[in-house]
């Protein structure tokens, strides 16, 4: 028999992330690399352990092989755990007919039985979007505290970027009011982070209702949370204050890449008592040579480094030769820079090869380099150019 | 090799030199290279070669060790069926609870070796750091129809004796088998320039039977007691293993061999030849340089934090080098911190030493400063 879970987290990792064009051809959003170590999804699945949440269903569509071979039995990031576990759950075909996940809340609908076989009090909503480390059981807490039926976390955004989020109308005592989508003219700053805690018996009334209405997107932010509020259920709202970045277009993935290269990081990647799990692949210490420059920079194992880096990001098992210069840039997984060859402000994806003395980038514009692409030697990539790799 | 082979690894070789850096650890936990111990070499080269029954046989202080290797999860190892196993000395009425030398050693995994479902035993030392399988040499020991076989190596140049003089030198006929056998060898060259790499193979029942004999007469060592004294009767053949190979006799060889690892052709023998050398996994983050590092020929584990000079040397995980701070020919274990404006030369800093401000050590490099685990400079 299984055991009766708190809470179970639901993590909607289907994103297609269209906005990252080339990086997210082959993957999936949240296998999108960060950091120097890890994929984007790596910082919700820490996060629940973290919390003690030891029971993920991981919802995959788009794209999934990358992210179901990375996920596994979720023994990466400790959830390979007696009583829990991390389940990759695709669409599948149910009766007669299989069913795509047509919206957030259709996801979690097609896995009711799931979430069900362990009877929780609670269920946690997250996406595969974003870079944030955060205590999940403070909300959870919260929400139960306050009898709350949903519970959604917001932050303040500047103003004038209001209009381009979700924005949650509240009382002084933080229940919601109203729920705006993206308002031309927002009444107040506290954006939603797509981050829910809903309680299971409630949410699962609207989940039902809302799959027998075939106007219905079966979207939480269209459908589920404004068909909640017109019904008068508590909503509360619960104030998030650090970091959090949606790395969902190249220039946020850029910057956020960025902000680790400051003096102090907002997001502290070396926290003990927090600290973000990601594959640990078998590679030796990274090598810095004898003639290498190396200036505030990241780098990971099983690196060589002959010739000079400043302001980059480099994931394991990256070769720049001798006389190659990388600038503000990011370079992934066994991508080669070869001798004399110049990059700048650039996402090379993984695998990639730069042969020698050909110039990438310049300093406006970004430059993508998508994966296991080759640049001749001499070649020129012009700034903000976007190299797709070959479909697979 | 699964069916055939088991491995039996001695990680508590004593008569080494290795001052304080074996205070608190087995020579099998010895940190090298930015991010192994010297046991995960041969474990990894044994898991590589399709072994998956090893017995690891700790002596004294093996703490580090048991923290190190686990359950075995890292090499592959936490199996249902056979996978690792720690044999710890076994008191009882023949023995006071602690070995005195190989032979005691095996009687003590008696039940292990007894127990294994495999016909052939190889048995190894853990303190020589080298990337090889042994699937050729099994092959060798079958097709000569040895008794035992040793692996060895010719090495390169200078091969000091005072350093090495517990390794053992090899005189072989053309055919492979080993003629004699000297374990002071002070000789560089010539007909003893073949030396052994601690690890032989040798069918299970046999080694149970010259363990045996050796035990009833009061015998400790297996090199120099069972393989020297009865070259005539057994056939003792040599392999050669063509490649680098360190081995950890000294604190002056472990600072040489950890150096050894900056030279790139070194690193890919070691690291970059298709079979992976396995450790435990840290999870720490990247390493991150600060705007005024400067770091040139250094090998530098995951987790640290950099803002200093680093020059040759070895950084392990988790280390911290403030601004105005020099290091060079050094060699920093696992979450060492050293503060600003400091200056370490042929220095070794065993694990979790601070450094505080404006501090300096300095040694040389035939002897290192060597500071303990933990201290506080």
């Amino acid at each position: 028999m299984i055991v009766k879970k708190n809470c179970v987290a639901m993590l909607l990792a289907g994103g297609q992330g269209s906005r990252l064009y080339a990086l997210t051809q082959n993957r999936a959003k949240p296998a999108v690399p960060y950091g120097g170590k890890y994929k984007i999804i790596d910082f919700p699945l820490s996060n629940c352990i973290h919390s003690g949440i030891d029971t993920v269903g991981v919802l995959t569509q788009y794209e999934p092989l990358e992210l179901n071979a990375y996920i596994g039995n979720g023994a990466t990031w400790d959830l390979d755990c007696m009583s829990g576990g991390a389940y990759v759950l695709p669409p599948y075909v149910k009766g007669k007919k299989g069913e795509w996940y047509s919206g957030t809340a259709s996801a979690i609908f097609q896995n009711i039985h799931f979430i069900d076989q362990y009877d929780p009090d609670y269920i946690l909503v997250l996406s595969g979007d974003h870079i944030y480390t955060m205590d999940y059981d403070k909300m959870i807490q919260d929400h139960a505290k306050n009898g709350a039926d949903a519970t959604i976390a917001v932050m303040e955004v500047p103003m004038e970027e209001a209009s381009r989020f979700g924005i949650m109308n509240t009382d002084d005592q933080m229940r919601i009011v109203e729920f705006e989508e993206k308002p031309p003219v927002p009444k107040n700053n506290l954006a939603s982070m797509g981050i829910y805690v809903f309680s299971w018996k409630k949410v699962k009334q609207y989940l039902i209702a809302d799959s027998k209405d075939p106007e219905s997107s079966n979207d939480f932010g269209k459908n589920i949370i404004p068909n909640m509020l017109n019904n008068g259920e508590k909503m509360m709202a619960y104030l998030f204050d650090g970091y959090w970045k949606d790395v969902g277009t190249i220039d946020s993935l850029w910057e956020a890449n960025m902000d680790l290269l400051k003096e102090k990081p907002e997001l502290d990647l070396s926290d003990d008592s927090w600290r973000i799990y990601g594959k640990n692949l078998v590679k030796p210490p990274h090598y810095i040579g004898e003639e290498a420059k190396v200036k505030n920079s990241i780098i990971g194992d099983g690196c060589t480094v002959l010739g000079e880096i400043e302001n980059c990001i480099l994931f394991p098992s990256v070769v720049i030769e001798k006389g190659a210069v990388v600038r503000n840039s990011v370079i992934m997984q066994e991508t080669v820079i070869q001798e004399g060859a110049v990059v700048e402000k650039s996402i090379l994806d993984e695998q990639v090869t730069i042969m020698e003395n050909a110039k990438i980038g310049g300093p406006e514009k970004i430059t993508v380099i998508g994966s296991e692409l080759s640049i001749p030697k001499g070649a020129e990539v012009a700034e903000g150019e976007m190299l797709y790799p070959s479909m697979k | 090799m699964r069916k055939d082979v088991f491995g039996l690894i001695y990680a508590g070789e004593e008569n080494m030199n290795l001052r304080e850096l074996v205070n608190k650890r087995s020579v099998g936990a010895l940190p090298i290279g930015g991010r192994y111990r010297a046991i995960d070499f041969v474990l990894s080269n044994m898991v590589n070669s399709g072994i998956r029954n090893i017995g690891v046989i700790p002596r004294v202080n093996y703490h580090s060790l048991m923290d190190h290797l686990g359950s075995g999860k890292e090499w592959d190892l936490n199996r249902k069926n056979d996978g690792l196993f720690l044999i710890p000395p076994y008191d009882n009425r023949d023995n006071t609870g602690s070995y005195r030398g190989l032979i005691d050693t095996l009687k003590g995994a008696n039940s292990f070796i007894r127990h294994a479902q495999q016909k052939y035993c190889l048995l190894s030392g853990s303190h020589t750091i080298y990337n090889d399988t042994y699937r050729e040499m099994f092959d060798y020991h079958l097709s000569t129809g040895a008794d035992v076989t040793v692996m060895y190596n010719i090495p390169s140049h200078g091969f000091i004796g005072v350093d090495n003089e517990k390794d053992i030198c090899l005189e072989m006929d053309s055919t492979g088998r080993i003629l004699d056998m000297k374990v002071h060898g002070t000789t560089s060259s010539g007909a003893y320039d073949k030396v052994g790499m601690s690890i032989y193979m040798v069918r299970k029942d046999l080694l149970q039977y010259l363990v045996d004999d050796a035990n009833s007469r009061g015998k400790t060592s297996f090199a120099a007691d069972v393989l020297m004294n009865n070259l005539g009767s057994l056939k003792v053949y040599g392999f050669e293993h063509k490649g680098y190979v360190g081995r950890l006799r000294s604190a002056a060889s472990f600072y040489n061999v950890n150096m050894d690892l900056l030279n790139p052709d070194i690193q890919n023998a070691l690291f970059r030849t298709g079979n992976n050398i396995y450790t435990k996994i840290k999870d720490e983050a990247p390493t991150k340089y600060g705007s005024e590092a400067k770091v040139s020929n250094s090998l530098i584990g995951s987790g640290c934090v950099i803002d200093g000079v680093v020059e040759n040397s070895i950084i392990f995980r988790d280390v911290t080098i403030a601004k105005g701070t020099v290091v060079k020919n050094s060699i920093i274990m696992q979450s060492s911190e050293i503060y600003n404006d400091s200056r370490l030369e042929n220095t070794i800093l065993d694990k979790q030493v601070t450094v505080r401000p404006n501090s300096i050590l300095a040694g040389s490099r035939e002897y290192p400063v060597i500071i303990p685990k933990g201290a506080n400079v």
